[in-house]
């Protein structure tokens, strides 16, 4: 008996906004003018925060931190098309998420100094903290979307964010297929920065895209250009809208690169070559979202300099309220094992306090 | 001999091993173009090529999963966990299948690999990366759990690990990576595993330690021996798992005093084992209740807070003094 195709299947491209600011006036987004120009803010204060972390490293001042130089328009443009009712499961690229999100800048620089303080959020927060562990937050998006299905909350979905690294995990695979099994509202967004420390993508995975990984999963997968915002935002808004209509879990893959260090301990150069970074230094997604709203009359010189100083004035702000922080209770961490704390432990804070005097005094 | 930091005492057993033994495989995340986020396999992938140093995908639990099949299948893969808080997806392969494969094989099916992986805190680093936790790995019976000190010491172990066979657990104090060198001799030197290490004799007091917590051990030591004239036995453990459970005992019947001091949480830390070791064997000698020094029973705090959490060289030296005094 002949051979039968039984299935078939094919991975789609989006791109609206290329490298040179033109646009494909098509694919558009709904999007107002403040929005637009909200997403353009976003996404400069994400750089400008990002730049001034890592120099504060380089000086002594911040501890070992993630750089996410180069990856704005990927987080930002997918957190435009989320609400606040949505979850949002980070890992820990997305600095310029976790803002728009509510996250303070300050806190965010504290919790790089070593005090988890910093990026714990307000009550009724729908962002996770940062998780480190790579993948292992993935699933806790589908139980997240599970959850709030579960609970009739209308209107609600969960992103996960995480990189091309993690979609080697096991985590990465048992989360997609929870979701496609339980047809989840959940949006699996994958920031493809092409490098998970040293590793290149073609290492990670033989597969041609990423995005093909969802087929298996049959759900949607789509591959992006991960340093177009307008993009990123139509891809994301489209998911989480078929994701609330019940219509199931999707994969977008957004091609974006790693324009800086891993982490303040990475020296790329040991493993790339800087043509590479110079070639997408071109396709900057900040400047080319800048071009494309200097031609539709949205933005101007004038509104740049002012923006340049509001962010300034906003980052050293933000620096002199994290510099501020005095730790006075160097025992809070007891408070957070246990929801009730056991006798023992009880008892250990007690002698963790009477140990730290003891040690001041004969400092 | 060269005097050498323990990240180049480790890569120095790492070449030579490689240059000896074609069985060899060094496979990790960034180990190979990188030389590892620590360089501890610098210059690796250029000497013995990509086939023998694998720059694998993002997958912990996929690599001690495919050394198991190396190990089983004649080669003797020396894996790197990135760091020990992102190694415990490798435990449920390490616990069901490289821990029992000889077992459940009768002898037929072996797996000599090494994992080996920083561990512990002091280097001002994110979460997941300060812990010590080689309890999970010294309660997994047919793993046996090395812990090095000093950059000599790393090196003759890390030797003996790699030629021992059944898996090893290799935990690096990256506190002491690069903190001070060593002499180390350029050919080879394998110390046993199993085997603790008595640094001072004494007959006042045993003090036992391991890791980077040894060093600020052995200082609070030399000083209390100056200040007041004691002979303290200062015991370096090494291995966890199989412990040496005869030095402790006799060291501990000679001294009838001990202190052990650890980086791990306090419950079911390797010093409960000691101390029920002690009390086994060596109680009717004890002049002292003996007393451990941890880290308090919970996650270790970011490190801000984290040095009062390690134990203090002033939290171990009251401890001493307490013992001698009682």
């Amino acid at each position: 008996m002949p051979l039968k195709t039984v299935n078939k299947f094919d991975v789609k491209y989006m791109q609206i906004l290329n490298e040179k600011g033109q646009v494909d006036e098509k694919l558009m987004p709904d999007l107002s003018s403040t929005q637009l120009t909200d997403l353009y803010k976003a996404m400069f204060l994400a750089r400008e925060a990002d730049e001034r972390m890592l120099k504060l490293q380089r000086q002594g001042r911040l501890g070992t931190l993630p750089v996410n130089k180069g990856q704005e328009a990927a987080v930002c443009g997918a957190t435009m098309a989320m609400t606040d009712k949505d979850w949002m499961v980070g890992a820990y690229r997305e600095l310029g998420a976790r803002l728009m999100r509510g996250s303070k800048l300050s806190g965010e620089m504290l919790y790089y100094n070593g005090f988890e303080e910093g990026i714990s959020l307000p009550e009724g927060s729908r962002t996770l903290p940062v998780a480190i562990v790579l993948a292992s937050q993935i699933p806790h998006a589908v139980g997240l979307a599970y959850a709030s299905r579960l609970k009739g909350e209308k209107d609600v979905a969960a992103v996960s964010f995480f990189g091309d690294g993690s979609t080697s995990e096991g985590d990465f695979h048992e989360a997609l297929n929870f979701a496609s099994v339980w047809q989840a509202p959940v949006v699996f967004f994958l920031q493809n920065n092409m490098w998970a420390i040293s590793t290149p993508r073609h290492k990670q995975t033989h597969a041609k895209t990423l995005a093909q990984r969802a087929i298996a999963y049959d759900m949607p997968g789509i591959q992006v250009d991960g340093n177009d915002v307008l993009a990123v935002y139509k891809a994301v808004k489209e998911a989480l809208d078929r994701a609330k209509a019940g219509e199931g879990p999707t994969l977008i893959e957004a091609l974006t690169y790693r324009m800086g260090v891993h982490t303040t301990a990475d020296d790329p150069t040991r493993y790339r070559k800087n043509d590479e970074v110079t070639e997408w230094e071109l396709k900057d997604p900040i400047l080319r979202y800048r071009n494309f709203l200097e031609n539709k009359k949205l933005w101007n010189d004038r509104k740049q300099k002012a923006l340049e100083e509001e962010v300034k004035k906003q980052v050293d702000e933000a620096v002199r309220e994290f510099e501020a922080f005095e730790d006075t209770t160097p025992d809070a961490p007891f408070d957070y094992v246990f929801g009730e704390p056991d006798e023992d432990l009880k008892a250990q804070r007690e002698e963790f306090l009477e140990n730290l005097k003891k040690d001041s005094e004969n400092a | 001999m060269p005097k050498m930091t323990m990240v180049q005492a480790i890569n120095l057993a790492l070449h030579q091993e490689m240059e000896k033994d074609n069985s060899v495989i060094v496979m990790g995340e960034d180990v190979g173009v990188n030389g590892g986020v620590f360089r501890v396999t610098d210059g690796l992938i250029e000497k013995y090529g990509e086939e023998r140093v694998i720059d694998s995908p993002l997958a912990e639990s996929g690599i001690i999963g495919t050394a198991i099949g190396m190990a089983i299948g004649g080669l003797k893969p020396v894996i790197e966990m990135q760091f020990s808080g992102f190694s415990y997806l490798s435990i449920p392969q390490l616990e069901a299948n490289a821990s029992r494969m000889r077992n459940r094989s009768r002898g037929r099916f072996t797996v000599p690999m090494v994992m080996r992986m920083p561990y512990g805190g002091g280097v001002r680093a994110l979460e997941h990366h300060s812990e010590s936790k080689e309890t999970y790995y010294a309660h997994t019976p047919g793993v046996k759990t090395v812990i090095p000190s000093t950059p000599r010491n790393a090196r003759a172990l890390l030797v003996a690990a790699m030629r021992d066979p059944d898996p090893v657990v290799f935990m690096e104090p990256k506190h002491s990576y690069r903190a001070f060198k060593e002499e180390v001799p350029e050919e080879e030197e394998i110390m046993p595993l199993g085997k603790a290490r008595i640094v001072t004799e004494g007959t006042d007091l045993t003090v036992i330690s391991w890791g980077a917590m040894f060093h600020a051990t052995e200082k609070v030591v030399e000083q209390i021996a100056k200040e007041r004239g004691v002979s303290i036995e200062l015991v370096d453990l090494l291995t966890i798992h199989p412990m040496d459970r005869k030095t402790i005992r006799e060291s501990v019947t000679k001294t009838g005093r001990c202190v052990i001091v650890q980086e791990a949480q306090k419950t079911l830390g390797p010093a409960s084992e000691i101390i029920a070791e002690i009390n086994d064997k060596a109680l009717m000698y004890l002049e002292a209740p003996v007393k451990r020094v941890t880290m308090y029973d919970m996650m270790m705090p970011l490190f801000g807070r984290e040095k009062a959490y390690i134990p203090s060289a002033g939290r171990i030296r009251r401890a001493i003094e307490e013992t001698l005094d009682f």
